[in-house]
């Protein structure tokens, strides 16, 4: 079974076409990478992919379940780190992750004891008991990361994991995510090339709402006939030319 | 029991923004203080009982309300507008949940207001009395209208716009259609009619019967108050069930 199969996903507003017919196929453990400029339809494909918004046509399952008819089980499965800093502003780090287990169902002992293992695992004990509007950028995306996961998703979607971060910062996260691969189905949709090369086993390329291609890194610059990715990226949104 | 963790941190949303809460409190005591001070200066030939402290503290503890219906309006708005909210519509947290999560921490927050002014009433010369417990339990269900109004204002409107309708809007109608200030038969027709249409004046005369120990004439003003709080949190979590399904 495929953790992630749209089947023409499509997402009209008005007269604008946002997604137009996704055909996609995500492995179980795979770290997916959704590329794609301004207005390509990633972040559309996200949100449909996680219920927050409802196809127009088409449909989408994951791991067997429709984003349709089957909502509730499918927030059971899924995580969200979305592109801005999703925490509650006036609640410690900490109280942050105990606030998305307890939601998720879990006991207030067992919430408490995953937010100190997750606090561990993101070597977050020096910020813990501070309030989340007093985090750095690459704090609180950490901790981002940290409350989607907290749930114990079987599918993790970033959204612009590291946008606006300092090199350091970003490189520090990379880590965090490399360590995912494998584990749970990770989409990383992101603006940075060099993001999706370093960490994705696959990589899909849109552009004007439609799907242009996908591959690994090698096979979309051997598919582009470009000697880099850069240029096979450009030209592959562009639909061919450079 | 998902919802006892979203109402746990709306609870310390509230608690730890301290300008808010403590103006929220302060309020309706600055309004009592103003008014009884006015009372006193007013000739006992008067004959005007609307602002003394045995019918003032009442309306002011209710008066005082229409603040956290702005507060609650805000909380929501606010929250509309943030990624974390999107993330918590991902989570399994259902639209009553959610609004069960906004009302919760708010309902203490309104007694204490209310109890706030009572205290103050009391220095200011308000008999003490077991009918005081009474009506803060009869505000209970005030509190509740109150509270779903700025619930249901925050998901349809946007936090600038629910400002004004909250701020202002509700606050004059409160004020004027509740026997406060004025009695609402002095004018009489059609506003005395939209006044007994809606619950502020039912919800003054309630808590000023429980207050005085009419006890046989609270029920029937009760009434009315708690079929809008019924129907008011209702069509909260209705409207932001839709509202999340707009999102979607």
């Amino acid at each position: 079974m495929y953790a992630i199969k749209t089947e023409k996903l499509t997402k009209k507003y008005k007269e604008k076409t946002a997604v137009s017919n996704l055909d996609l196929k995500i492995n179980e453990g795979e770290m997916y990478g959704l590329l794609g400029v301004n207005g390509a339809g990633k972040t559309t494909t996200m949100k449909m992919l996680t219920t927050l918004i409802m196809p127009s046509s088409g449909d989408a399952e994951l791991l067997g379940h429709s984003i349709k008819t089957d909502r509730a089980a499918v927030k059971q499965i899924i995580g969200i780190s979305p592109q801005e800093s999703a925490a509650a502003m006036n609640l410690t780090a900490r109280e942050n992750l105990e606030l998305m287990a307890e939601v998720y169902g879990f006991s207030k002992k067992v919430a408490k004891s995953k937010a100190s293992e997750l606090i561990e695992r993101f070597s977050m004990q020096e910020f813990e008991n501070r309030k989340a509007k007093k985090l750095s950028g690459g704090e609180v995306r950490r901790l981002s990361i940290a409350m989607a996961l907290i749930s114990e998703p079987k599918i993790l979607f970033l959204d612009e994991p590291t946008l606006g971060l300092d090199v350091i910062a970003r490189h520090s996260l990379w880590t965090e995510i490399e360590k995912l691969k494998g584990k749970i189905t990770v989409i990383l949709t992101t603006h940075y090339l060099e993001e999706a090369v370093a960490l994705c086993d696959r990589i899909g390329i849109m552009a004007h709402s439609k799907f242009m291609a996908e591959g690994t890194a090698d096979e979309l610059v051997a598919l582009s006939g470009e000697k880099d990715f850069e240029s096979a990226f450009v030209k592959l949104t562009n639909g061919g030319e450079l | 029991m998902r919802f006892r963790a979203f109402t746990s941190r709306n609870t310390k949303e509230i608690l730890r923004d301290p300008l808010t809460f403590c103006f929220g409190l302060g309020f309706p005591v600055v309004l009592l203080l103003l008014l009884s001070a006015i009372n006193s200066a007013i000739p006992e030939q008067a004959q005007m009982t609307m602002f003394n402290i045995d019918k003032l503290t009442p309306g002011i503890t209710v008066f005082g309300m229409s603040f956290i219906s702005l507060f609650s309006s805000m909380l929501i708005a606010k929250d509309r507008t943030t990624s974390f909210m999107m993330r918590l519509f991902t989570s399994p947290l259902k639209a009553h949940e959610f609004i069960i999560g906004y009302t919760l921490p708010l309902l203490p927050m309104a007694i204490l207001q209310s109890a706030v002014c009572v205290v103050v009433a009391f220095f200011l010369g308000l008999e003490v009395s077991v009918n005081i417990l009474l009506m803060l339990a009869v505000n209970i269900p005030i509190a509740i209208v109150f509270i779903s109004l700025g619930l249901l204002l925050g998901t349809l409107l946007n936090e600038k716009a629910v400002g004004g309708i909250c701020g202002a809007l509700l606050t004059n109608l409160s004020a004027w259609f509740s026997n406060i200030w004025f009695d609402t038969a002095m004018v009489g027709g059609w506003f005395k009619d939209l006044a007994n249409a809606l619950p502020f004046v039912h919800a003054v005369n309630a808590a000023r019967d429980a207050i005085s120990g009419n006890y046989s004439d609270i029920m029937p003003e009760l009434l009315p108050v708690c079929g809008y709080a019924v129907v008011l949190l209702v069509l909260a979590v209705v409207v932001f069930s839709v509202m999340m399904k707009r999102n979607k």
